[in-house]
Parts: C-alpha cells; structure tokens; sequence
C-alpha cells in the first residue's frame, strides 16, 4: 500500500505529438494506412558479400534522400542522424525548445557504419547525441539510453521519471537504428534470421528480420486531451541469461505486474497487448509464459515485427506510436504472418482487423542483457 | 534525503573503497589488473573469464560494491561514454572483408553496453531495475534524480550507480550504493567533490 501512495503523489506523464520514418511511410497516418492494408515494409534486400541478399525491412535510400532535401534542413550529417532529424523535426516545430527541455535518445548501434568506414569518432553514441542536440539547440546535455531491444519502450519509462521528479518539465526522444552489415553478421552468427517474413507466434516462425526506423515523441505532464497516458510502467531483468531468454518469463512477468500496479488496473482491464514477438523460438515461447502467468492469454494480443522487422532501439516506440493511434482509431491490428499458435500457452493473437473501443494497452519489450520492458498506456476519457 | 552509503573506484591498478586502498595489483595491462583483482576477492566464477573488459570492470567493481549487502531489491545505474564500441571494433574486424569473415557470437553478444547489467544481475540473482546511460561525461544530473526515483516510488531499496570507463590501455571506474543510510549527501556536489578530488589521491597508488 505503501508503494501506491508513493505512486499517488506523483504527477501525470502524457505522450502528445509523435512521427515515424519507416519502409511503410514517412508519417504515422502513411503508416497506419499503409497497415491497414495489411502491408508489409520487409522485402528482399541487398547487403554487401558474403550476407548476400535476405528479407528485412529497409528504408528505400532513394525515397529517403528526396524525402530529406525537400525537408530542406540545413544539415549534412550520417544517414542515421538524418532519420532521427526527419522523424523529430515535425514535433520540434510544434513544440518549442526552451532550455529545460530533455533530449532521449534511442539507439542499440547508433552511427556503427562509420566503424565500417574506419571512423571511430562518429561511431560514438554521444557523438550521435551531439549533433542531434547541435542541430535542435537544446541547452542540456543530451542521454542515451542503450539497452539493447528495450532501449525505445526504457526510454519513455526514463522520460515519464524524469518529468515526475521535475529534473525536465517536457522531453523529447528519438529512436533509430539501421540494417548494417555488423548487425546482421551478429545476429546470422547466432542463427537467429528467418529466410523468409517472420512469422511471430507462429508453429513455422524461422527466426527475426531485421528492420530499420526513426521514431520520435513529446512528453510533458501536461494533460491535452488526445495524450495518451503513461499510466504504469517498469524494466526488470531477468537474471537469467545473457543472450537466451528466461524460461519461465520472470523478468517479463514481474515488469507487467508492476506496470499494473502502477496503473492501479488488473489484467482484465488491458484491452490489447502490442508484444515484442520477434519470432524466434525462445522469445515467443517465453512471451506465451509471461502473458499467461499475467492472466493475458485471452487478450487481444498482436507483434507488429511482420510488418517491420525487429528494428532494435527504434521498436518499442515505433510499436508504442502505432499501438496510440490503434487507441485514437479503435482498431485492432492483425499480427501479420501468423497463421497456427506455436507456442505452449494460449494466445488470443489477432488475426482480423476489427474495431471496437481500445482505452488501455500494454505495449512490452524484451532483449539481450535479460532485460524487459513493460508500460500501460491509457487513453483520456 | 537520500546517503551514500559506500563508494569505490578503480583506477591506476588500484582498488579504492570509501577513499582507503583495498586491493593493488602487480600487472600493467588491463587484462592482468583485472585478473590479479578477480584472484584476491578468492571467488570462483569461471564465467568471469568469458566477459569483455567492460563487464569485467562492472564485475569487479559490484562484487565489493554488493559483498557486504543482505538487500536483494538493488537497481543497478550504470554508464560510460563509450557504449561498447571496443568489442564492437573487434566485431567488425571479424567481418571486414569476404575473405576473413568470421562473426562470433560469443563476441556479438558483448556488443551492447547492458550486457555488463546483465552480468552484474546474474550473479547477485537482481530482478530489479536497471538502465545504462552513455554520455561523454558522468551524467550526473540524470543519475541524481533517477536514483532518487526508484527509491522514493519504492521500486529500490538501494541503488548501484556506476560509471565504467574502458577505452585501449586507459580505464577507470567509480560505484556509489544510495539508500536511506549512509555518512554522505545523496547530492550532485557531494559527487563531484567525491569522484573528482578522491580520484586525484587515488594517482599516487601507481606513483
């Protein structure tokens, strides 16, 4: 109970404007149309030898590139900065950047294609960081929060807790992360790439495809009537492993409960879960635990990953952006590619579009490291 | 108000705990210091072995850091400003050209900065909070209140906040346990003061 009053006296976090940069579209609406025909950004794309050519979720350069200069910001940076700035620049021109305004940014590898140029400099994270905030003009040193698949979903928490202890009175985060070869080799070193589009929850899930994205929110304690709540939220690791999930989902499991108990709700109040569902074997299976010891296995549930690929720092606030505008909308989005349950607890994933109210989601990530995420979003009514 | 309860730093072949030398080590190079360190803490840990020099260094440092605490809800803060860029170099060697193109996963898994979190939470069994910061600098204007954060809300009892910096032959580490207890100021000053002038003491170790 004790915990609870704590909670109580601390102020409420709303995220407002936000943008995503995706093979889908360059705006949340040319997204969620774009998933509302049921689309899929993952389609065979080139790397350099020996990876060859694999299905992933690749921003078209060329698409971008015009994209950008007709944006026509003065900025000649990474191709990675000019994701994050094309996803930010919309809500920084709405909001103005006053000097107690924060920075998050979201990465796993950030700028790691310079490393392939020889370029150790801009291979840093901070550096990143730098020009972004350069580029803004926001007066405080910029964080970035990377902690691996987590990282998107950790950074909202960590704006949320910010906000709640007035160390910021708005922030603004953005994620991205690339397909490069370093990645790429990574996770085929660990045979954990589908040959085909994955297929998360699936019996015949072959593995994750990569994808790349740009996300970017505002959050404030400000209550404007389409911000979406962060009502509860929690990130903790599972003890359990480095690179292999925990078997009985504990850090998953332990994040929601948490979350709700933040939130005040119990798990029948969660109209729909936007779960990681990277489609490898463990992942999936560990989710199907975590979900059914929450009492989740009969709700809505669906993972975004088919249509995107897993794009590392940028998923849990690209999936987040596309779960809030699923709650503006009242839809609920089919989890593309999954066709027989397999994995060993029921799920209720989403195989139809359907509409019907959608006040309160659970978005959850999951990663290297044992780290989980879990937050509870809640719609103004 | 919260206190600091212990702190540590680790530097010049030293290991300094609440400013008084617990442990020096003969080697030179950062691989042997640690070794030497992981050796007189008599523990037996093979998996120590297997880490990158990032979380070795995190694994030295919360070994003594948490060695003395019965308090299992710790959430561990930690940061550098380097990520994981060394085992990343060592990634990209391994897939640098079509003809040498051998990518580990025993090496892939250490290129991400909360691998270190991962280790630190195995081996004192933590399913608590955790997030790693990179920034150039110790962010120390982020640390305060995020620390104070999960102690007020009650997701914390005690909270490990580190700084963990490992880049060629150079490193240096500091560790801070903040609680309800403790002799010093849970404050922004109180660490500048602490980290900054302590560390200069700390030089004549190697002298």
């Amino acid at each position: 109970m004790e915990t609870k009053t704590r909670f109580e006296i601390m102020d409420k976090v709303f995220i407002h404007q936000a943008n995503i940069i995706t093979p889908l579209g360059f705006s949340v609406q040319e997204n969620f149309d774009a998933l509302l025909r049921e689309t899929t950004g993952i389609s065979l794309t080139k790397l350099p030898e020996p990876i060859g050519t694999i299905p992933a979720g690749k921003i078209d350069d060329r698409l971008f590139q015009n994209f950008f200069s007709e944006l026509n910001l003065n900025f000649s940076g990474s191709r990675i900065e000019q994701l994050m700035i094309a996803a930010l620049e919309p809500i920084v021109n709405k909001q103005s950047v006053t000097t107690d305004a924060m920075l998050i940014i979201s990465t796993t590898k950030g700028n790691v294609q310079a490393l392939e140029q020889g370029n150790i400099k801009d291979a840093f994270l901070y550096q990143t960081a730098e020009n972004i905030r350069k580029y803004f003009g926001f007066s405080k040193k910029p964080i970035v929060i990377s902690n691996a698949c987590v990282s998107g979903v950790m950074a909202l928490s960590v704006a949320k807790r910010m906000i709640q202890m007035k160390a910021a009175s708005k922030v603004f985060i953005v994620a991205a992360d690339e397909i490069t070869p370093f990645v790429v080799s990574g996770f085929q070193s660990f045979q954990a790439m589908s040959d085909e589009v994955c297929k998360p929850y699936d019996e015949n899930r072959k593995g994750i495809n990569l994808g790349e994205a740009a996300a970017a929110v505002f959050i404030s304690s400000e209550s404007k009537s389409e911000g979406i709540e962060i009502a509860g939220e929690a990130n903790i690791n599972d003890a359990n492993h480095i690179s292999g999930p925990s078997r009985t989902g504990e850090g998953l499991y332990l994040s929601i409960q948490k979350a709700m108990e933040e939130a005040k709700i119990t798990s029948d109040k969660i109209d729909f879960v936007s779960a990681h569902g990277t489609a490898t074997l463990y992942n999936d299976e560990m989710e199907s635990i975590a979900f059914q010891r929450s009492g989740l296995d009969q709700t809505p549930i669906n993972s975004f990953k088919g249509y995107y690929g897993h794009t590392l720092g940028a998923a849990g606030l690209l999936e987040t952006i596309i779960s809030m505008e699923c709650m503006k909308q009242n839809t609920y989005l089919p989890s593309f590619g999954f066709e027989i349950l397999g994995v060993s607890q029921p799920m209720n994933i989403i195989k139809k579009i359907k509409n019907q109210p959608m006040n309160t989601v659970l978005k959850t990530a999951s990663g290297f490291g044992g780290s989980n995420s879990a937050m509870i979003l809640r719609k103004q009514i | 108000m919260y206190y600091i309860r212990k702190y540590l730093e680790i530097n010049n072949g030293c290991v300094w705990v609440n400013g008084q030398r617990q442990m020096q080590a003969e080697a030179t190079d950062f691989g042997g210091i640690m070794k030497e360190f992981y050796k007189q803490l008599g523990i037996n840990y093979p998996k120590f072995y297997k880490m990158d020099d990032l979380c070795k260094l995190a694994f030295i440092g919360s070994e003594i850091m948490l060695d003395d605490s019965g308090e299992k809800n710790v959430a561990l803060l930690f940061s550098n400003s380097e990520s994981s860029l060394e085992t990343d170099r060592k990634h990209q060697q391994s897939i640098a050209s079509k003809e040498a193109y051998f990518p580990s996963p025993a090496v892939f898994v250490y290129t991400l900065p909360n691998i270190a979190i991962g280790e630190v939470s195995i081996r004192h069994q933590l399913k608590n909070e955790s997030v790693f910061f990179v920034s150039d600098t110790f962010p120390v204007e982020t640390m305060v209140p995020y620390a104070e954060y999960l102690l007020q809300s009650g997701r914390a009892e005690e909270v490990l906040c580190a700084w963990i910096y490992k880049w060629d032959n150079e490193y240096k580490a500091f560790f801070y346990l903040v609680g309800k207890q403790g002799t010093k100021e849970h404050s922004i000053n109180e660490l500048v003061l602490t980290f900054l002038i302590e560390a200069k003491n700390s030089y004549f170790c190697s002298v």
